[in-house]
């Protein structure tokens, strides 16, 4: 019985590394591929420290079946060791994860830098021109607000923007800029598959930049916990060609101005 | 050599000295609103164990929701009042009450107060050899304020009919929490709420304050500080984090109640310590403010993550001592052991940024925040490696006892490694607030925690009952528990790299979490059987409580104090007051074979002929 509890704790490690193996296969994975250019760093960062967490899992859990082992093993009047610890032993595993822990650290701060601090953004995210629309999360929908095509968004309203609910239209293969803020309670703007969050904090406006590598639709979704319908604010990114946006917002613009009367004197 | 053994009768039982005082207690005074350090620690111990029960029940409807959603409940759907109004079916509104309340029972009435009230209160005297805590009043008040608290959190939940109530999540986040018509129905349910979180604080600082004292001032003689048992040392630690941060809940707590009073009685209390100017919540009037809603956060988690480690410590000290009974040796690094405890509480401190960096602070405190959470996963990793080198080469008993301690230790693995993930900013920035973050604090809360006082319960039962608890059952639990839990929480690191949110009554209306129902079944499933399972350990509590084999003062051969009083202690504790005059961990030393045993008990004065150990 001893060596079956023994080998119990090589068993669930084992049944755990099997299921992360198969998952990617299985779907139990990332929604797509990072469809962004943070998006694939925040991969890369992923795959590295996963790559510390696994070897670090392996050989501590493995490490746990083996001393219960030599102890199920043991003969049966044979002592105990008798030991304090060890001096060594002590600064070894005190210096080696500090480094490694370090080092994890610091790979983080380039892309920490881009995504977050206004500074350092891309450059083409720094002009006024990359600012494409405001997010304005409310419960339950987004409210997207676009300038007047020609003109730059401006943070309050103005006359002549463009509204629209739960889809948002980006042009790809540049960096954009949204202005992301909230009418009422907190609420998080969250792309799985461009790997964007950031929460929309009552009173304040947040700039979030991000770019889309390919055209195709998106998921955005509400990552703060906001009231019982947190869980149906589903939206869609939309990505089209530079184009592609144009015509969408001149459509747009067509569609609000609509009064009855310019198809009259197209008639005349 | 001086040895002062207590007589022992027939069974190993001394006398039973609880009369020797000479005073008389009435069944009230002895039992219900006792003085006694022991009978409230038990107190506390089966008021957790019982909320233990009504947190996991709250998971499993929450459970239910997510593996059949929209669908009646079974048995308890028709059961109660509660449900009837949706025909037995859970409302998204009930769904965020259901995880609100789990969580604040599970923190707040099970976790803190198991560890804190009940191995506190019960072990501190009986490991530092004195007769009582030092305010036994205050003692007695600390268990008697969880009741108010637990009726506030009772009245939160049912003031409503059960429909609506506090559905902010444990957190509380303004605006949510802050305007009454943010949550239709959450008016004064969610005040109530606060109340009952304010109280619990009330009761975890009378806890604090007493063991503090208790553990500075009434140490036996010969107790130096490096002689304390590693229990002892967590729960000072944990005092000291708790009688830090708890005002700052407290005040921040205050702050929003009176924020939602402001809406009740505009004239008299109004104040907007979190509500920002001109923000229009369900068609009401545009607010009237100037204030902050990102401070609640930052005084929130300036609590609240002190408060994971105080979650947290005092198992680890448990498992300690455990662990080097079971293989009878001593703990590996019992120095590094204290300091790394002693660093992760002081970078406790300065840590709580990481549940934020998706909030809209600074960027540049972001940084600084990784750095000190990475810090920290530094003396949890010495932990870690030191109970493996407790057990490596020891004569291991397999009890339930060590494989609850293996387990804690294993699952403490993982909870910190999934950590290390969101720590690192730009990964937590994907990660935060989906379910991987749920697999990760529960591997830490339940995983190593609940794993830990399992092992726990039963190691020190015979010292709380004179009975032991049946080994086999235990291990049938542990094993039970161990597969229902990873069952139910591995598969969520995988539902979280998926994208899935936390907190969603409806996951499977995105499309691209459609296909997670499956896997989500099976979790259901593993939390059923894990809840299930539970009962085994609650039977054989009570039963052993009453039916358990009478053991007696030191049936497992142990080193502590404790041992050396009679089970269960009477008042007063020890029949002969203890003197020190060695470490709590010297098994199998050349002392201990000199006395042909393989322990050797703290009161065992200098061995002649044996040549003293020095420690590291």
């Amino acid at each position: 019985m001893k060596k079956f509890w023994a080998l119990f704790f090589f068993f669930w490690p084992t049944v755990a590394m099997y299921c992360c193996l198969i998952a990617p296969s299985r779907g139990w994975w990332f929604p797509s591929p990072p469809m962004s250019r943070t998006g694939v760093q925040i991969d890369g960062l992923f795959y590295l420290i996963l790559i510390i967490v696994t070897i670090t899992f392996v050989g501590t859990q493995y490490a746990i079946g083996y001393v219960l082992w030599k102890g199920a093993t043991k003969e049966q009047d044979s002592k105990a060791m008798f030991s304090h610890g060890s001096h060594k032993l002590e600064i070894i595993w005190t210096i080696v994860p500090s480094f490694i822990l370090v080092f994890i650290s610091l790979s983080q701060l380039d892309v920490l830098a881009e995504i977050r601090v206004i500074s350092s953004f891309p450059e083409d995210a720094q002009k006024p021109a990359a600012k494409i629309a405001e997010v304005m999360a409310r419960q339950f929908e987004w409210r997207i607000r676009y300038a007047k095509p020609g003109t730059d968004l401006t943070t309050e309203p103005s006359p002549g923007d463009l509204y629209f609910v739960n889809e948002l239209h980006v042009p790809t293969g540049k960096p954009v800029v949204i202005n992301l803020r909230t009418q009422d309670v907190q609420h998080a703007f969250f792309s799985p598959q461009l790997r964007v969050k950031q929460d929309a904090v009552p009173g304040l406006v947040i700039p979030v930049w991000f770019d889309v590598k390919e055209v195709g639709e998106y998921d955005l979704v509400c990552a703060e916990l906001c009231g019982w319908g947190h869980y149906k604010m589903k939206a869609r990114i939309v990505a089209q060609s530079q184009g592609g946006v144009d015509n969408y917002l001149k459509q747009l613009e067509a569609e609000q101005n609509e009064d009855g009367t310019k198809a009259e004197s197209a008639a005349e | 050599m001086a040895t002062v053994t207590p007589a022992l009768d027939a069974h190993g039982h001394a006398d039973d000295h609880s009369h020797g005082h000479g005073h008389h207690q009435s069944f009230i005074s002895k039992y219900v609103f006792s003085q006694d350090h022991k009978i409230i620690g038990i107190q506390f111990l089966c008021t957790t164990l019982l909320m233990l029960m009504v947190g996991g029940a709250l998971a499993l409807a929450v459970r239910w929701q997510l593996a059949f959603p929209w669908q009646n409940m079974p048995v308890v759907g028709q059961l109660f009042g509660l449900f009837q109004t949706e025909g037995g079916q859970i409302s998204p509104e009930f769904y965020t009450m259901l995880f609100t309340m789990h969580a604040s029972v599970m923190i707040f009435l099970v976790i803190i107060p198991i560890l804190a009230g009940a191995f506190g209160n019960f072990l501190i005297p009986l490991q530092i050899g004195c007769d009582d805590m030092a305010f036994p009043i205050l003692n007695m008040l600390s268990y008697w304020f969880m009741w108010p608290a637990m009726v506030c959190f009772a009245c939160s939940f049912f003031w409503a009919g059960g429909t609506a109530g506090p559905g902010n999540g444990w957190t509380s986040y303004p605006l949510l929490s802050d305007l009454p018509q943010a949550a239709p129905g959450s008016g004064s349910p969610q005040t109530f709420w606060l109340l009952g979180l304010t109280l619990v604080g009330v009761s975890s600082m009378m806890g604090s304050v007493n063991y503090l004292t208790t553990i500075i001032n009434m140490r036996a003689p010969g107790m130096t500080l490096f002689r304390m048992p590693l229990t002892i040392w967590s729960m000072f630690i944990t005092a000291i984090l708790q009688a830090f941060a708890l005002p700052v809940l407290t005040a921040a707590g205050f702050m929003l109640v009176f924020d939602r009073l402001g809406t009740i009685f505009p004239t008299t209390i109004h104040s907007v310590f979190f509500i920002p100017a001109n923000i229009i919540v369900n068609n009401a009037e545009p607010t009237v403010g100037g204030g902050q809603p990102l401070l609640w956060q930052h005084l929130f988690w300036f609590y609240s993550h002190p408060a994971v480690y105080i979650m947290l410590l005092p198992a680890m000290g448990m498992v300690s001592d455990m662990l080097s009974c079971m293989s009878r040796k001593p703990v590996f690094g019992y120095k590094p052991m204290v300091y790394s405890m002693a660093a992760i509480a002081g970078l406790g401190f300065i840590v709580w940024g990481h549940h934020m960096f998706t909030s809209g602070m600074n960027p540049a405190l972001g940084m600084t925040f990784m750095t000190s959470t990475m810090m920290i996963a530094l003396p949890s990793a010495i932990k870690t490696f030191n109970w493996i080198g407790t057990m490596w080469g020891g004569d291991l008993k397999f009890n339930a006892v060590l494989l609850n301690c293996a387990g804690f230790v294993a699952m403490f693995i993982v909870g910190g490694l999934s950590g290390i993930f969101m720590a690192a900013v730009p990964v937590d920035i994907y990660f935060h607030d989906t379910y991987f973050i749920v697999a990760h604090f529960h591997y830490v809360l339940f995983g190593s925690t609940l794993f830990g006082v399992f092992g726990a319960i039963q190691f020190w039962f015979p010292k709380m009952f004179g009975r032991e608890m049946n080994d086999t059952v235990q291990k049938w639990h542990f094993v039970l528990s161990f597969i229902g839990f990873n069952g139910t929480f591995f598969p969520m690191h995988l539902l979280g790299i998926a994208g899935m949110p936390r907190r969603y009554a409806d996951p499977y209306l995105h499309g691209y979490l459609s296909h997670l129902l499956d896997m989500n079944r099976f979790i259901t499933i593993s939390a059923i059987l894990m809840g299930v399972s539970q009962f085994l350990l609650l039977g054989n509590f009570f039963y052993s409580m009453f039916r358990g084999k009478k053991v007696g003062r030191n049936p497992w051969n142990a080193n502590g104090l404790e041992w050396t009083a009679p089970s269960p202690p009477g008042h007063g504790n020890f029949d002969i007051a203890p003197i020190v005059y060695r470490g709590p961990y010297e098994y199998s030393s050349p002392e201990s074979d000199a006395l042909g045993q393989d322990y050797i008990l703290q009161t065992v004065p200098h061995v002649a002929g044996v040549k003293a150990v020095a420690h590291h």
